[in-house]
């Protein structure tokens, strides 16, 4: 039993260093990607401090409390898209016959696809968002539950937008070049909790925390380190919830991409 | 029991076509059907047939990548779709063109993260890499990016990597296209030799009909989805009353050769060629043209596959 | 004529990917509609932060996601082609070909752009339009202005895309260069944010920048805060920096094209 979970992970690191060994065969490539992938980054945040120099808050939240948000939501799409990035490519793997390929192998098609040319160019979002998150930590009044609560929220984080990846690129086994479709919910999730849910109507975060539980990558465990109790009158409870959301959002990534695979294999296409 | 036993089996597509705008048109189309064939451990079969017969959705399905539509399949004792992975473990597949070698890395990399994946013990996988590398003669390129090796290279790299945790059965699609003469005799061999001395069973699809005569003893041919012959190369030429062609350069521009056996096809100055059974032996032909007439050369043409299959239904329909 | 012809292939090429177009006037929409909740918090602190009301700042998110595709600002279009026909050599067939080489580019992206303003630049306005308060050019004649200002954008864009994908021709590799100016282009074209909340010198710098052509100058046509001969100034500003980057284009072309004759590619 724990040959059969550990396994699928040693195979990914093993697969994951000769993706990392080919990337650093190109060096000048690499380094431009790497500079351009932080730039990018970082006029991110730049925007948002700009947006301060028109205004003091934000739907009730400073610079420094949005920073915290940005951070906590950052590292989490940072860490999954590092990780598995790759899974938004499902779609050509399908046209080019690649997954043809990796389904000879005695290797879980997730692991493969998840690996499939990884790249470190993506550790610069993990970087960009991490320092931001550091420049916002002299706001929370710093107790053991708040760091603890922090730790946890930065796993869940990752764990969740890992789902969201997971869930929405297979939307690729039934339209192949509909890859585009995924960003608006992994990319679109990480801007959207840049911002404190206050400036979305009530019913958005409702949304976000009932149906597509986003609001919970950084929200809820924010308000928490913040001490704030939340602006929608929802229970303070949820901020701990984090994990069972992550965990929801993983389970029916899984189902959806076992359904995938399975359609995959029945139709060929 | 037969290590790949199919019986019945069926596989059918359904195809959406746009028909104007926003309207869709659903057809069905059988790719496979009916197929029966068995296959002994350590045979070596040539699996033909024109393009769009069913031949790759045939593989796909031995492999488990696909599921049938309906019949019984079983390769190795398992059921390829629903044990895909334990399969996977048994057998090889080298798809044509496609590689899976790391192409910005030497290939020995890729052998070595192979033999992590299937866990090939150390010793095991030495014994193999030295033998492949002694066979394919690939010594000199492992520490070579994948890229920069030669089509023929790659595929030799390619098939190596299919066989580092010794299947029971490789699949090998189209092995030899692009390849040249050179390439393609020393593959051969190295096939040849590997079923030899381990009994690696061999199911290989191409259009190289010279592949086939290297090879195999058994041809499957397929057509609309189902196998029209199944048995040895020479029973195909024979069905199929297929044949092939002397060509005979005379010293002089002369009349149609006229000798038993052979009939004249065409005649271009000093040169003519003659088609006989591609059954029949050339050597009482070639003596019989060499004793009557001046000959300056002789060639002999085998008959193209495709042509063998056309042939194969022209008799047959 | 021969580029039109040109620039219909390109049209009809990428109509054929129409999941791929449903999927992106989703994705645009999904960011049109969390970018406007932003701006309109902003503009709730500060009514006229930047100059613009609430209604200019929605107008526009929602033209940002419209121009997003048109004028290719991630990298895309036809230079994506060129850097790969750059990389595997196939650019020797278009050196010799008797029509120039950015002219045959240029009307391709023209094309694609096209297609891409019909579905990609009018879906997600109409969206916008439905969701949100936004408002229509306040005259004909910003209306025009925006119309003639688009081709222009996509120029502009296209001439830099060209320029990144010309790096090719000496780095083999074009990504690196692609990442770098899509984070620029992404932040001075006012695609990030309005420019016009942009500080002091920072704010002077993008605005001069050749970005600002193709985002934030055709939003300002179209919210009317360019009339009179400051629309012409705006349309030359644009038409400026067009011409300006197709000549260095057409330099950097003769450069490598020197490099491919003498290296033989």
């Amino acid at each position: 039993m724990a040959d059969r979970l550990w396994r699928p992970v040693a195979c990914y690191g093993d697969m994951v260093r000769l993706w990392i060994r080919a990337e650093l065969s190109y060096p000048a490539s690499f380094a431009m990607l790497v500079v351009g992938s932080m730039m990018i980054n970082a006029l991110d945040f730049v925007a948002i401090a700009i947006m301060f120099s028109s205004i003091d808050t934000l739907g009730g939240f400073g610079l420094r409390e949005i920073a915290l948000l940005y951070g906590a939501t950052g590292v989490g799409i940072g860490v999954a898209d590092t990780a598995i990035g790759s899974v938004e490519r499902i779609g050509e793997f399908v046209r080019t016959g690649r997954l043809d390929q990796m389904l000879t192998k005695p290797v879980p098609l997730l692991v493969q696809v998840c690996s499939d040319r990884f790249t470190l160019r993506r550790l610069g979002r993990i970087t960009q968002a991490s320092v931001v998150l550091v420049w916002a930590l002299p706001i929370v009044d710093w107790t053991p539950t708040r760091v603890l609560v922090a730790v946890v929220m930065l796993l869940s984080s990752s764990a969740l937008f890992f789902g969201l990846f997971v869930l929405f690129s297979c939307v690729q086994f039934w339209t192949t070049d509909a890859s585009e479709f995924a960003n608006a919910f992994t990319y679109g999730g990480n801007t959207l909790t840049q911002y404190p849910l206050t400036v979305f109507p009530r019913e958005v975060a409702l949304a976000l925390t009932f149906v597509l539980p986003i609001a919970f990558v950084n929200w809820y465990p924010c308000l928490y380190l913040l001490g704030r109790s939340d602006p929608n009158g929802l229970p303070d409870w949820l901020q701990f919830c984090s994990p069972l959301a992550a965990a929801a959002v993983i389970t029916v990534a899984l189902l959806v991409w076992r359904t995938g695979v399975r359609r995959y294999t029945s139709t060929g296409s | 029991m037969p290590l790949i036993d199919v019986a019945g089996l069926e596989r059918t597509f359904v195809v959406r076509r746009r028909a104007g705008f926003m309207r869709r048109s659903k057809s069905v189309v059988r790719a496979v059907q009916d197929l029966t064939f068995s296959i002994e451990a350590g045979e070596m079969v040539g699996y033909i047939g024109p393009n769009g017969a069913g031949k790759s959705t045939t593989i796909k399905m031995l492999t488990g990548i696909l599921v049938p539509t309906s019949g019984e399949l079983r390769v190795a004792g398992l059921e390829p779709s629903r044990q895909r992975t334990d399969l996977a473990r048994r057998i090889g597949v080298v798809f044509g063109q496609r590689t899976t070698l790391w192409w910005d890395l030497p290939l020995r990399d890729s052998f070595e993260l192979l033999q992590k994946i299937y866990r090939v013990p150390d010793q095991r996988f030495r014994e193999n890499l030295d033998r492949f590398v002694e066979l394919l003669d690939l010594g000199d390129q492992l520490d070579t990016p994948v890229r920069q090796l030669s089509l023929g290279q790659r595929m030799r790299g390619d098939i190596t990597a299919a066989l580092l945790h010794d299947p029971e059965i490789l699949y090998l699609d189209e092995p030899t296209i692009g390849l040249d003469v050179v390439s393609k005799g020393r593959l051969r061999e190295f096939l040849r030799a590997l079923n030899a001395e381990r009994g690696t069973t061999l199911l290989l699809t191409t259009h190289d009909l010279q592949d086939i005569e290297a090879l195999c003893d058994r041809v499957i041919v397929i057509d609309h989805g189902t196998s029209v012959y199944d048995g040895t190369l020479a029973g195909l030429h024979a069905q199929g009353g297929s044949t092939r062609t002397l060509v005979v350069d005379l010293v002089d521009t002369g009349p149609p050769i006229d000798v038993p056996g052979a009939e004249v096809r065409k005649v271009e100055g000093p040169r003519q060629w003659l088609s006989f059974p591609a059954d029949a032996s050339a050597a009482p032909l070639v003596a019989a043209v060499a004793s009557a007439y001046d000959v300056a050369d002789l060639s002999i043409q085998e008959p193209d596959i495709e042509d063998v299959i056309r042939e194969l239904y022209s008799h047959g329909a | 004529m021969l580029h039109v012809a040109v620039a219909r292939r390109a049209f009809r090429r990428y109509s054929t990917y129409r999941a791929a177009t449903v999927a992106g006037i989703f994705t645009n929409s999904v960011f049109g509609i969390i970018y406007s909740f932003a701006y309109l918090a902003l503009w709730r602190q500060n009514p006229d932060a930047g100059g613009y009301d609430a209604a200019d700042a929605v107008t526009y998110v929602w033209l940002g996601q419209a121009l997003l595709m048109t004028v290719a600002l991630w990298g895309g279009g036809t230079t994506d082609d060129l850097a790969e026909r750059i990389r595997n050599g196939d650019v020797a067939i278009d050196l010799y070909r008797p029509v120039g080489l950015v002219g045959w580019y240029l009307a391709g992206d023209l094309g694609r752009a096209l297609y891409h303003f019909l579905t990609r630049g009018l879906a997600p306005t109409v969206i916008g339009i439905v969701l949100f308060d936004i408002s229509l050019p306040p005259s004909p004649t910003a209306a025009l202005g925006f119309l003639l200002s688009i081709p222009l954008a996509v120029t502009v864009s296209f001439a830099l895309r060209f320029l990144v994908a010309s790096t090719a021709f000496w780095l083999l590799d074009a990504t690196g260069a692609r990442i770098l100016s899509g984070a620029l282009a992404l932040f001075f074209s006012g695609m990030a944010l309005p420019l016009v909340l942009f500080p002091g010198w920072l704010g002077t710098l993008a605005e001069a920048l050749p970005f600002s052509a193709m985002i934030q100058v055709p939003n300002d046509i179209w919210l009317g805060r360019h009339t009179g001969l400051e629309l012409g100034s705006a349309l030359a500003f644009q038409a400026g920096w067009a011409l300006a980057l197709l000549a260095t284009c057409g330099l950097v072309l003769r450069l490598a094209t020197r490099k491919v004759v003498v290296q033989g590619g």
